[in-house]
């Protein structure tokens, strides 16, 4: 039943989006104020039945109706009821349905949110974001129906993927969405800004939220999905340079450029044709993200379903979109130039402009090593492998300068600064940073050419940020971003340095003595769980002056049956520890894999503490 | 005029761009490569895992049967999962399975073979690997079916239960 009431809510959902198309192009010829009130029901009635269909989706899951093929291929009856709703967008399908909920709500939102706008420029935005929504309506009906019948009906599903089930993974894709689809909203109304020839300082206050807002999930939402793969994935790493993890980085870089350029729009009035240029780009980067990730033209560990006609449909789609907006841009483009006034040298404006390029470069880095493998393939049918190796070459010089500026330009005024104003205020740190770089290379015996330039910006942008903090020239959102930043960057250095490993086969009750430590192997228990069973060691970690427990597992999970290993990690203020096993054979030895990692909880603060910059600066109230 | 050039340009960049990805989406994922480059090079050169000694591939291969090579590494979540279905290769005992260790540290890829039992009869270092670049590699698992030289086959990912009954079919088929 659920399934019927799903799909064609679905249904009635497209319909509407026709019906809105159809009627808002036709009240703009018209220019009608009346209208207002018929588009509005409309974006009800269409928020309101995807809401239904995702709702009869999560509800299909919880009763473990497996007539629903989906939940068929991804539930079973004995898996808790938070992974059974959680199983419902953690597949192909429901994911879809997700993202098209999330688009609905927010261009309803939108909608309801922009009363002060004009209308024509509203009506415009509900135009374009309807073509999106369209799309993604007529994907999920006719590649990926998430409320296809199975018929005769299963007992028993095939299970959750059993590395899927876990908190951070739960979350991890709703607020990665919200993030994503946030750059549509962005997108169409930024279209729909030029077309009405108002990218200008009032357009630049109303869109700026929802910028924040896409740029503060998009930056939450990668931080669950690195937090899962270091707790789950068991690597001991928070980033791999994965085709999918770069997927994710790229509209970030650009959402980032855009979040100053739309500032220096408020403040100044200028770099409209930025503004634009990066909206329309973000949000083709999101949606080609999603083309990379779901089509299966990319190899990687994170393997969606490999559907080629999924890939042509969302390829024609995104390019047409891509071919919509470059057209809307030549065509209004001559509207955007009325009050072009060139900034100087020194000022922040300038600074932003070499921020965004300096986004834009890294930007490409990443594009490069994730597209230019498929591209090498297509043309010469040669196959390469990018690894980090490359994102690190290509990446840690320009940090350099990059952290720089970052530190020195927030200091500029607006309009015009000059340069002679460089005191002994901000000569101090940057002598301190480099003897405290000095210190720490020459201390630890690092041979690595770029450590010590990094560490001395890194160590500068930490402290002009903290100086920042006790005067007034800028606001505290900006400060607390960029000390976060600093905070990060450092946090990487230290823990990419300081890590260690040890790595052994052991049985209960044996000892092994690693650097200053003595790591014991005490017990081991098995422990029955709902969905699995689990082997439960336990570890004792101790040097002079304290020691740990560390509580390890290997899961068995029973559908479908699959082997995980849980890590155990302790985490405090300065190090985590990390602690894995593996089963061998029958004789009582088990592989240990110990790691130190300093500062590790630094890089999830930092990343935390760089959003609260972000949701401060969302309740700012405007100045 | 510059804008129309511009806009031009634009346009026939991203039409290049969807056009590669519309031909890359046209590529399978295990194929059949044409007949005249399926030759493996045998002229290559290994260092064996345990005891180091350098090995050239063409010893290896066996003459007029069928031989398996597989890429993998210890850091690879994948190879674990195909590793069952490799021990079954091995255990036909009709044929010779060669691993090529990618990228890896030597005291990870013994052990691994150690805690998981080791399906191979000879195992083989790539450490850079540049030589599975040759091999037509793009990453890890990669499995190979050689026939004398010839790529019969290529399966990319790691092997699962439909796939080991392919390797198994064509085998058999060749045989009779």
């Amino acid at each position: 039943m659920s399934n019927q009431i799903g799909n064609y809510s679905l249904y009635i959902a497209l319909f509407s989006s026709f019906f809105l198309l159809f009627h808002s192009s036709y009240s703009i010829r018209n220019k009608s104020k009346s209208l207002d009130s018929k588009i509005f029901s409309a974006l009800s009635v269409q928020t309101f039945m995807v809401l239904i269909s995702f709702f009869s989706l999560i509800y299909a899951f919880v009763v473990s109706d497996f007539s629903n093929v989906t939940v068929y291929n991804n539930s079973h009856t004995t898996k808790p009821l938070f992974y059974k709703i959680s199983g419902s967008w953690g597949n192909h399908e429901g994911s879809l349905l997700l993202w098209l909920l999330v688009l609905t709500i927010f261009l309803f939102i939108f909608f309801i949110s922009s009363k002060n706008l004009s209308n024509k420029y509203r009506i415009i935005t509900v135009l374009f974001q309807e073509l999106i929504i369209i799309g993604f309506l007529l994907f999920i009906l006719f590649t990926s129906n998430p409320f296809l019948n199975l018929f005769p009906i299963p007992k028993e599903g095939t299970g959750l993927n059993p590395i899927l089930q876990d908190p951070a993974l739960a979350i991890h894709p709703p607020i990665l969405y919200i993030g994503y689809v946030g750059t549509s909203i962005i997108f169409s109304s930024s279209l729909a800004a030029l077309v009405c020839g108002m990218v200008n300082k009032i357009w630049a206050q109303h869109i700026k939220k929802w910028i924040i807002t896409s740029w503060i999930f998009l930056t939450i939402g990668i931080l669950l999905g690195s937090i899962w793969a270091y707790y789950e994935l068991g690597w001991g790493g928070f980033w791999f340079w994965d085709p999918v993890e770069n997927v994710s980085l790229m509209p970030w870089f650009c959402l980032t450029a855009l979040l100053h350029t739309i500032i220096v729009l408020e403040k100044r009035n200028i770099y409209q044709s930025w503004t634009i240029i990066l909206s329309i780009a973000t949000f083709s980067l999101s949606m080609g993200g999603t083309f990379l990730v779901r089509s299966g033209i990319l190899n990687s560990i994170h393997t969606f379903a490999n559907d080629p006609s999924r890939g042509i449909f969302i390829l024609c789609f995104l390019f047409l979109l891509v071919l919509l907006a470059i057209f809307i841009f030549f065509i209004f483009q001559k509207k955007l130039f009325k009050n072009l006034v060139k900034p100087l040298l020194v000022s922040k404006e300038t600074a932003i402009i070499v921020n965004n390029w300096f986004m834009m470069f890294f930007l490409s880095v990443v594009l490069i090593g994730t597209v230019y493998p498929i591209f090498l393939e297509v043309i010469s049918g040669s196959k390469i492998s990018i690894g980090p190796p490359f994102y690190q070459k290509l990446m840690i010089p320009f940090l350099v300068p990059f952290l720089l500026f970052m530190a020195l330009g927030p200091k500029l005024k607006w309009i015009k600064d000059n340069l002679g104003k460089v005191n002994l205020n901000q000569i101090i740190p940057f002598i301190l940073s480099i003897v405290i770089s000095y210190l720490i290379v020459k201390l630890f015996g690092i041979s690595y050419l770029f450590i010590l330039p990094l560490f001395a910006v890194g160590f500068f942008l930490l402290f002009s940020t903290i100086k920042d903090f006790f005067s007034k020239n800028s606001s505290l959102p900006q400060k607390i971003s960029h000390f976060a930043f600093s905070l990060f960057i450092l946090s990487i250095l230290f823990n990419g340095i300081f890590a260690k490993e040890f790595s052994s086969n052991m049985k209960v009750g044996d000892e092994r003595k690693f650097i200053n430590k003595v790591i014991k192997f005490e017990n081991l228990k098995i422990i029955e769980k709902d969905n699995y069973k689990s082997l439960m060691a336990s570890f004792k970690i101790s040097d002079e002056k304290r020691s740990i427990n560390l509580n390890p597992e290997v899961r068995v999970y029973n559908q479908p049956r699959t082997l995980t290993s849980e890590a155990a990690i302790n985490s405090t203020i300065y190090s985590d520890n990390f602690l894995v096993f593996n089963v061998i054979k029958d004789d009582g030895y088990y592989n240990v894999r110990y790691q130190y990692k300093p500062l590790m909880m630094w890089i999830w603060f930092s990343i935390i503490l760089l959003s609260v910059g972000g949701i401060l600066s969302y309740l700012k109230k405007n100045d | 005029m510059i804008k129309k050039i511009k806009f031009v340009i634009i346009i026939l960049f991203f039409s290049f761009i969807f056009f590669v990805f519309f031909l890359g989406l046209d590529k399978p994922n295990s194929y059949l490569p044409k007949k005249n480059i399926t030759e493996i090079d045998t002229s290559l050169v290994f260092k064996n895992l345990y005891d180091q000694k350098e090995i050239v591939l063409g010893e290896l291969i066996s003459k007029n049967s069928f031989s398996i090579v597989n890429i993998w590494a210890s850091w690879c979540l994948p190879c674990r999962d195909e590793h069952e279905y490799l021990l079954k290769l091995k255990n036909l005992n009709k044929i010779n399975v060669i691993g090529i260790n990618y990228k890896d540290k030597k005291s990870n890829a013994a052990k691994f073979l150690l805690d998981l039992g080791n399906p191979y009869h000879e195992v083989l270092i790539d450490l850079d690997g540049t030589k599975s670049i040759e091999f037509g590699a793009i990453g890890v698992p990669e499995t190979y079916l050689i026939n004398n030289k010839i790529i019969v086959k290529k399966y990319i990912g790691p092997l699962d239960q439909s796939k080991l009954k392919d390797i198994i079919e064509i085998i058999k088929n060749e045989k009779n």
